[in-house]
């Protein structure tokens, strides 16, 4: 199913200074809704954007806790439901858990990160942005979604940074 | 003495780096065909000797009392300890920012995936039953099994399967923004694959502010795990009383030991790659110095387990761990404990000199005898303390026969097949960290911070 095109600006820039330099006229503006393609992840867009922390680690530390949770009570309680004597050992002795316990702390830590990784990404507001094969390549893209009375200012304000081309994008 | 000059700031731009990564994805030459097809006829060997395994029983196999841990674990904690650099390189040297990671990481944790794979089968193959291999996970007990709750085995099962999990999870969220990369310069069907796989990436900030954040926290996961494995493997053997097995060192020692084997199977696979691959430019003498100071450094930790085993034999009184290493280096198997120590505890001590440490030569040779040098470590740590245990009547030497080398080079032939589909199917070297450590151009030079970490 196609998504509906968001309309807006996208422009396509070779230096990051360019790109810095845009991002912050537009907010100066009131341009918040930026999106920002680049190859790799770079920290002077991401302090131009200065967008606040990932979430991703509220996931990371849940999925520890139920991991730790989980490799204590599985083990605990399947000694107790079966309980076999081994060398004189308390049925549930704790010491030979703590390594299950820890490893299933960071299998579920991991598993609940990816997951969260991708819930978070797939909550981006996306669809629908246009996008060029050379912003995975050597190119930064810069798209502005804007209502169709904003074009010319948003335009205006990307082509004085100095980018190599420029297109509208219609709804 | 000519400098290692240090690419913190390389010469190539974005687009040189993506053209020649997505290059290796071009038809492969007729050595490439070559080695598959050997690594397949490997594998074929394996597999047949494990079908015979399955109809025969392990008789077959060299176990006789009191070894009845023998090659086939040997090869396991072999091909275990292999993945290990993998993960070094990936995460710990990730947290340490180590610049010079980020052109080899890709293929090492391949590496580590395959390798963690090969291991797996180990345990399945040498427990005889195969079929109910499903019974090495007791939890929770609702087939009423009559297992040790508290063995160390059970630590290694979810050890084993933990690790496998992260470093496949691990390895695929890394390769996400590469196979956009691969995507956006192909087109047909072989794009239709890659768009899929590729799961809509588009480098947009909103997807590099959760995907940077969650990687940081992979890499910090995966960094106490991949010491945790090789401890909890050490554990199998060091929590038993079993004369040369049952020391406090062996958690560190078999960490180190992993690490270093590791290395020794990165250079193996990395030498003929750059070459096979052309990729000479981007893995430079500055790499391989830096991976020889690890193998230095590893190797070295070893020289010093090495000796303390032997001195805490002695030290010990105890007449069975003083006769254990005492066999080790005069007994029937002198050879395989002499091939461990001059193999790892002195090959290693060649790396020293930064000559040996650039020339590929070198490098590749003393690879060699690392992976060797390791095979035989657990070898003698094994089969030799089994053949000496508490009943002096009942010892007997280790036997290996063809069903031990049958599944052996079998396991090298499934490992090699895998890693060489990998290198044809995906990225071998991660292009975005490779392009997140040379800058963007700038429209006036000089201004601003650069990119890197």
């Amino acid at each position: 199913m196609a998504r509906r095109p968001v309309p807006g600006v996208l422009a396509s820039f070779v230096n990051v200074d360019s790109v810095t330099e845009a991002i912050r006229d537009l907010k100066s503006r009131g341009f918040r809704d930026l999106t920002v393609y680049t190859a790799a992840p770079n920290h002077e867009i991401e302090q131009v954007l200065d967008e606040p922390v990932s979430w991703v680690r509220a996931f990371t530390l849940i999925g520890g806790l139920v991991g730790v949770t989980s490799g204590f009570a599985v083990t605990i309680w399947t000694s107790l439901d079966w309980p076999l004597l081994v060398g004189g050992k308390p049925i549930a002795a704790v010491p030979p858990y703590v390594v299950i316990a820890f490893e299933l702390t960071i299998l579920y830590g991991s598993l609940c990160t990816v997951a969260g990784m991708l819930f978070l990404t797939l909550r981006e507001k996306l669809r629908g942005r246009p996008y060029l094969p050379s912003f995975s390549d050597d190119r930064i893209g810069v798209f502005v979604p804007c209502a169709p009375e904003q074009v010319e200012s948003v335009r205006a304000v990307l082509q004085q940074a100095g980018p190599e081309e420029v297109s509208v994008h219609a709804g | 003495m000519t400098a290692i000059a240090a690419p913190h700031r390389p010469t190539q731009t974005h687009a040189d780096v993506t053209r020649d990564v997505i290059g290796t994805l071009r038809t492969p030459s007729r050595g490439y065909y070559l080695a598959l097809f050997g690594a397949i006829a490997a594998f074929l060997v394996g597999l047949v000797t494990f079908v015979l395994l399955l109809k025969d029983g392990l008789g077959l196999a060299g176990y006789r009392p009191p070894v009845m841990w023998n090659v086939y674990i040997t090869t396991f904690v072999f091909w275990i300890g292999i993945g290990h650099a993998g993960t070094l390189i990936s995460a710990i040297l990730f947290l340490f920012r180590s610049p010079w990671r980020t052109v080899v990481y890709r293929s090492t944790e391949a590496m580590t995936v395959f390798a963690v794979m090969t291991a797996a089968l180990f345990p399945i193959i040498h427990i005889g039953r195969q079929w109910v291999f499903y019974w090495l996970l007791p939890y929770p007990n609702q087939r009423f099994l009559w297992p040790n709750f508290k063995s160390p085995l059970l630590w290694d099962v979810f050890a084993i399967t933990t690790y496998f999990t992260v470093s496949t999870t691990f390895l695929i969220v890394g390769l996400i923004p590469d196979v956009a990369a691969v995507r956006d310069k192909l087109s047909g069907w072989r794009q239709a694959i890659y768009r899929m796989l590729s799961l809509g990436w588009t480098g947009a900030n909103s997807q590099w502010r959760h995907y940077t954040r969650g990687y940081l926290y992979l890499a910090a996961l995966a960094t106490p795990l991949v010491l945790s494995v090789h401890s909890v493997v050490s554990w199998d053997f060091a929590m038993s009383i079993v004369p040369g097995w049952h020391g406090t060192i062996f958690a560190p020692y078999f960490v180190a030991g992993a690490i270093y084997s590791g290395i020794g199977m990165v250079l193996t696979l990395l030498i003929p790659l750059r070459k096979a691959l052309k990729l000479e430019h981007m893995l430079t003498d500055y790499h391989f110095d830096n991976l020889g100071k690890l193998t230095l450094l590893t190797g070295s930790i070893l020289f010093y387990a090495y000796a303390m085993e032997y001195f805490v034999g002695w030290y010990s009184s105890n007449t069975f761990e003083q006769t254990t290493f005492w066999k080790r280096a005069f007994g029937p198997l002198w050879w395989a404990g002499w091939t461990m120590i001059i193999c790892n505890a002195g090959v290693s001590q060649l790396l020293w000199f930064r000559k040996i440490r650039t020339n590929l030569t070198a490098m590749f040779l003393i690879s060699l005898f690392i992976n060797l040098g390791m095979w035989f470590e657990r070898f003698v740590i094994i089969s030799s303390s089994l053949s000496n245990d508490f009943l002096p009547y009942a010892w007997d030497n280790a036997r290996v026969n063809w069903a031990d080398w049958g599944i052996l080079l079998g396991s090298f032939g499934w490992f090699l097949m895998f890693f060489l589909l990998f290198a044809r199917t995906f990225p071998v070297v991660a292009i975005q960290e490779v392009k997140e450590m040379i800058p963007y151009p700038r429209k006036h030079p000089g201004g601003g911070k650069e990119g890197g970490h």
